[in-house]
């Protein structure tokens, strides 16, 4: 049996996962604009899973088929939604990262189509949530009290970002984060140990409720399709 | 020189396949269709998410059978990656008469009056290629097709 190739599972699950946090808004965003647009950056994240778990095996056995101490994504895309702001935390912290990481891939033989027509449309992610939170930490003491928290809440998550070959995006990622929060008027949140794993299969609890979910369907019904 | 000619009756077959979220365009004036070749025709997906791309995979495939092209293949490729460029002219004449402003570099435009005083409402509309816009001077709400 061929290795699986974990590259394209880290790459994939990340996507797969905040896609399917992101589509937990869908119907209950705090207005139309905002429901829209995070299912549209919902429908980008799994479009772009399906293409880079393509390169590790079938797609879809391994979104519904896989439990948890499979999956390669990093933590900070498992985190609960929360309330709107720690979504936008979590999509502020994790665009930013991830439209550095593809830029590099560009240049990649093993993925490099795939990069290439993700990083686009990644840039519009990390753009929409810079702008949410400069609108909500410069907005009112309950909105900017509400991003604090969210961001509080994501930040111990982001060194996991920056592990292994990821280490030289860092600089970069501060200056842009730091530029936003600038903007916002808001500080940057404290640095607490780091919580790593999910590049290994050490997952938080949050990730065991998401596949209940997301897997119901192929558990209950192998193999069904519409 | 058959071959030219079918490759040419393709294409015209294709041009009349509408895309499914915004009929007035075909998949030749969207650019989703890339290339003819003798036995395949390659189309690319314009997001990655596009829930449309099996339906309109499905459209080209009935087109293709109901006019005697049974043997060719479609074949997906995602490099290069879409682009808005490669909307044609034609393409963008009906987007405007449509009443969606068409991509442009140089700041979008009320497809209702032409005025340029216009703003953006939500960056996301109703498909992922789309943004919602208003125009100040009409007050007219309108799509405008993202450059991307």
């Amino acid at each position: 049996m061929q290795p699986i190739n974990e590259r394209a599972l880290k790459l994939g699950d990340d996507s797969l996962i905040l896609g399917q946090r992101l589509s937990e808004w869908c119907g209950h965003a705090p207005m139309l604009e905002v429901d829209l647009a995070l299912a549209n950056i919902a429908l980008d994240l799994i479009g772009q899973a399906t293409l880079f778990l393509g390169r590790a095996g079938d797609p879809d056995a391994l979104a519904f088929r896989r439990d948890v101490l499979d999956f390669r994504n990093c933590l900070l895309v498992e985190q609960p939604n929360g309330d709107f702001a720690q979504t936008v935390a979590r999509l502020f912290l994790f665009s930013n990262w991830q439209e550095l990481m593809l830029r590099d891939l560009c240049s990649s033989d093993e993925f490099g189509d795939i990069a290439r027509k993700s990083v686009k449309e990644v840039a519009y992610h990390a753009r929409y949530a810079s702008e949410w939170v400069v609108r909500l930490g410069d907005g009112t003491d309950e909105s900017r009290g509400r991003m604090i928290a969210g961001l509080d809440w994501m930040w111990r998550f982001t060194p996991e970002l920056f592990e292994g070959d990821a280490a030289p995006l860092r600089g970069e990622w501060d200056a842009r984060i730091d530029a936003v929060l600038g903007d916002a008027g808001l500080d940057r949140p404290k640095d607490s140990r780091p919580i790593l794993g999910g590049r290994k299969g050490h997952h938080s609890e949050h990730l065991g409720h998401l596949l209940t979910e997301m897997q119901f369907l192929q558990r209950a019904y192998p193999g069904a399709t519409w | 020189m058959v071959s030219a000619q079918a490759t040419h009756e393709v294409l015209e077959v294709l041009r009349h396949v509408p895309d499914p979220e915004i009929p007035v365009l075909s998949v030749v004036d969207l650019g989703i269709v890339r290339e003819v070749r003798d036995d395949a025709v390659v189309i690319t997906p314009t997001y990655t998410g596009c829930p449309a791309t099996l339906a309109i995979e499905k459209s080209i495939r009935e087109a293709l059978d109901a006019s005697g092209h049974s043997d060719m293949r479609i074949e997906t490729a995602i490099s290069p990656p879409w682009t808005t460029d490669w909307i044609s002219d034609e393409g963008r004449a009906k987007l405007r008469a449509y009443g969606i402003a068409p991509p442009s570099k140089h700041g979008a435009r009320c497809p209702q009056c032409d005025s340029a005083g216009v703003e953006e409402v939500s960056r996301f509309g109703s498909t992922p290629c789309k943004a919602l816009y208003r125009c100040r001077d009409c007050g007219e709400p309108f799509d405008l097709f993202k450059c991307h």
